[in-house]
């Protein structure tokens, strides 16, 4: 009866005695959200256009970050950092085009699968031989991203508004209207959605699959480096940022592979969940929450929902 | 490609010459030894039974397979293999047999895809939606809006393929294939599957198009009716071999012709 009482009901009384703590926590899990929307949205670029579950896109979030400090601390100054980190984001798109889709391609989809395996591995052994194992602080200030906060008076008490936070919204949010312009209006972003319908038709009428898969990875990679810096700026950047990005899976799990707005809506529904997860229910299973609870979500929608709430594709047994 | 070494034998009024052409998948040949040409400007009819190569020989001619043996002669240039983009940015467009749509796409945006190959502004530019961009993307949309309305498909513009019933997807493709404004135009059954309206439709398009832009067209199909009335000449494939070729009188005529048709009838498939 207690048990049943702290489930179903204390929880409830508490967000509505304390609104101001509720808001905290729904804006701290839109924060998140918005952060696993743009990990997944590499995701959902790559599979539409290619075919090929990225297993590498939670480590391209890590190597973008890594690099991006990494260059600053052979003293490279930081915008120029941030300039030739997406300079090695297009060699790395181009290197993937050349060396592992063009040759696997018409391979099944399980050998391309094993493919972005293999490039997982080699981006952590590259990265740790060139930047070092370590943890890392992001270099926040010198991207002139803003630091501190700011406590706004809400519903009867202090809601506190991490700069850095607004910043991740706001920039992310730039990032998913800038994409979702391209690839509704332009040559490129219908090229782009030809090649995710029909192979065949894309090439006879002259679509290059090999500038669409290069313009793919490339803004997959561009997406994992903002994912990066914003995250890294939250913690650090290390490896253990990888469980992070894994998070992506039970978005795309909820959002479907193959639409973007359902990676959207779909990190948001995981942030949030989670941060009112741990914060109302943490307590009963001893914290903690926030490491599963996206796994179980994802789990209960595979049973309903296996296409996910807008994707149009059952994502297949491997 | 050498171009120096221009085949004598090659008509100057063909557009497109396959010489000695097989094409074979592990054990199934699927096509042995075929030649024929394609003039400039003609309707080319090319027939036969299920399974006989038909859509192999345009697989090999827009880059899509390329013939284990002999060549492929497209405007004078001579290739034994070519990428399909190399294809179509030779002129050469194509429709498939079984419609190959963006289905998530509108009727107008699938049509404009068709232009991909004469649109070059820059990336930024495009972002934008500025400058160059904004006038490249205008004076395309104005070439697809006059093939949308040739095609009387003004109705469906807006409407994504995937949702409009299979003869008005047939007539969207031709739409894309034209888009391209292509020197040699490839039909694999435009007709397959729709009723008699629809057909008259069609075979409507496929003879303004041939004679009021003048594009070479290669027409696979099955309806001996629609057959002698497009085209110029025909060529029968039969297990991948060419049986007969000649104007639709003589090749109905042809005994071999009429036995490969007979036996079909037996197993009862139209034709
Ligand atoms: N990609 C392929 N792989 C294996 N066999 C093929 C392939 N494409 C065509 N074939 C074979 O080639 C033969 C000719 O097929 P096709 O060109 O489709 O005939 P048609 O269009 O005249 O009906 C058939 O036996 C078919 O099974
Ligand atoms: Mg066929």
């Amino acid at each position: 009866m207690n048990m049943l009482y702290s489930i179903f009901v204390e929880p409830f009384v508490l967000m509505g005695s304390a609104p101001d703590l509720l808001i905290q926590t729904l804006w701290e899990g839109l924060v998140a959200g918005v952060l696993y929307a743009l990990i997944a949205l590499g995701f959902v670029l790559i599979f539409k256009a290619s075919g090929v579950f990225n297993f590498a896109q939670g480590i391209m979030v890590v190597f973008a970050a890594l690099t991006l400090v990494g260059f600053h601390e052979m003293g490279v100054p930081a915008l120029l950092a941030l300039i030739l980190t997406i300079g090695v984001m297009f060699v790395l798109a181009v290197a993937v085009e050349r060396v592992v889709l063009r040759p696997l391609v018409n391979q099944p989809d399980a050998i391309l699968l094993m493919a972005t395996f293999g490039l997982t591995y080699f981006l952590i052994g590259f990265g740790e031989l060139i930047f070092g194992g370590s943890p890392k602080q992001m270099i926040t200030r010198e991207l002139y991203l803003p630091q501190g906060s700011t406590d706004l008076d809400l519903l009867g008490g202090l809601v506190r508004f991490q700069h850095i936070d607004i910043a991740a919204a706001v920039i992310a949010s730039l990032i998913i209207a800038i994409l979702a312009v391209f690839f509704s209006k332009t040559r490129i972003g219908r090229a782009l959605r030809a090649v995710a319908d029909s192979h065949k038709a894309a090439l006879s009428v002259g679509i290059s699959l090999g500038q669409i898969w290069v313009i793919v990875w490339f803004a997959a990679g561009i997406v994992a480096l903002v994912a990066g810096i914003m995250w890294g700026a939250r913690s650090d950047v290390s490896f253990a940022l990888q469980i992070v990005a894994l998070k992506a899976l039970p978005v795309l799990i909820l959002g479907g592979l193959t639409s973007i707005p359902g990676a959207i809506v779909g990190g948001l529904i995981i942030g949030v969940s989670e941060k009112l997860g741990e914060f109302y229910w943490g307590s009963l299973v001893g914290g903690g929450i926030e490491t599963w609870l996206a796994y179980i979500i994802a789990l209960l929608f595979l049973l309903y929902r296996p296409q996910g709430l807008f994707g149009d594709k059952i994502i297949e047994r491997i | 490609m050498n171009g120096r070494e221009m085949p004598v034998t090659v008509d100057v009024a063909s557009l497109l010459a396959v010489e000695n052409v097989s094409l074979s998948f592990g054990g199934v040949k699927a096509l042995s030894d075929v030649s024929f040409d394609i003039r400039r400007g003609e309707i080319r009819a090319i027939i036969g039974p299920n399974g006989a190569g038909k859509t192999s020989m345009l697989n090999c001619i827009n880059g899509f397979y390329h013939p284990t043996q002999g060549s492929i002669t497209f405007n004078g240039e001579r290739r034994r293999r070519m990428r399909p983009s190399a294809a179509a940015a030779g002129g050469i467009a194509r429709t498939f047999q079984n419609v190959a749509l963006f289905k998530g796409m509108s009727t107008l945006d699938n049509i404009m895809t068709g232009r991909s190959l004469k649109m070059h502004s820059g990336f930024f530019w495009q972002l934008l939606r500025h400058g160059p961009a904004l006038k490249e993307e205008t004076a395309h949309r104005r070439v697809v809006e006059d093939i949308i309305d040739f095609l009387e498909i003004q109705h469906i513009r807006r409407i994504p393929v995937g949702k409009l019933p299979y003869g008005l997807q047939k007539r969207v493709e031709l739409g894309r294939a034209l888009a391209m404004e292509p020197q040699l135009l490839l039909l694999d059954e435009p007709m397959a599957g729709m009723n008699l309206e629809e057909k008259e439709d069609m075979s409507r398009f496929i003879l303004d198009v041939n004679q009021h832009f003048g594009t070479t067209i290669a027409l696979i199909e099955h309806d001996m009716g629609v057959v002698m009335d497009l085209s110029d000449r025909v060529v029968v494939l039969e297990y991948g071999r060419k049986i007969a070729d000649g104007t639709p009188q003589e090749v109905k005529r042809d005994e071999r012709v009429v036995a490969a048709y007979l036996g079909l009838a037996h197993e009862g498939d139209q034709a």
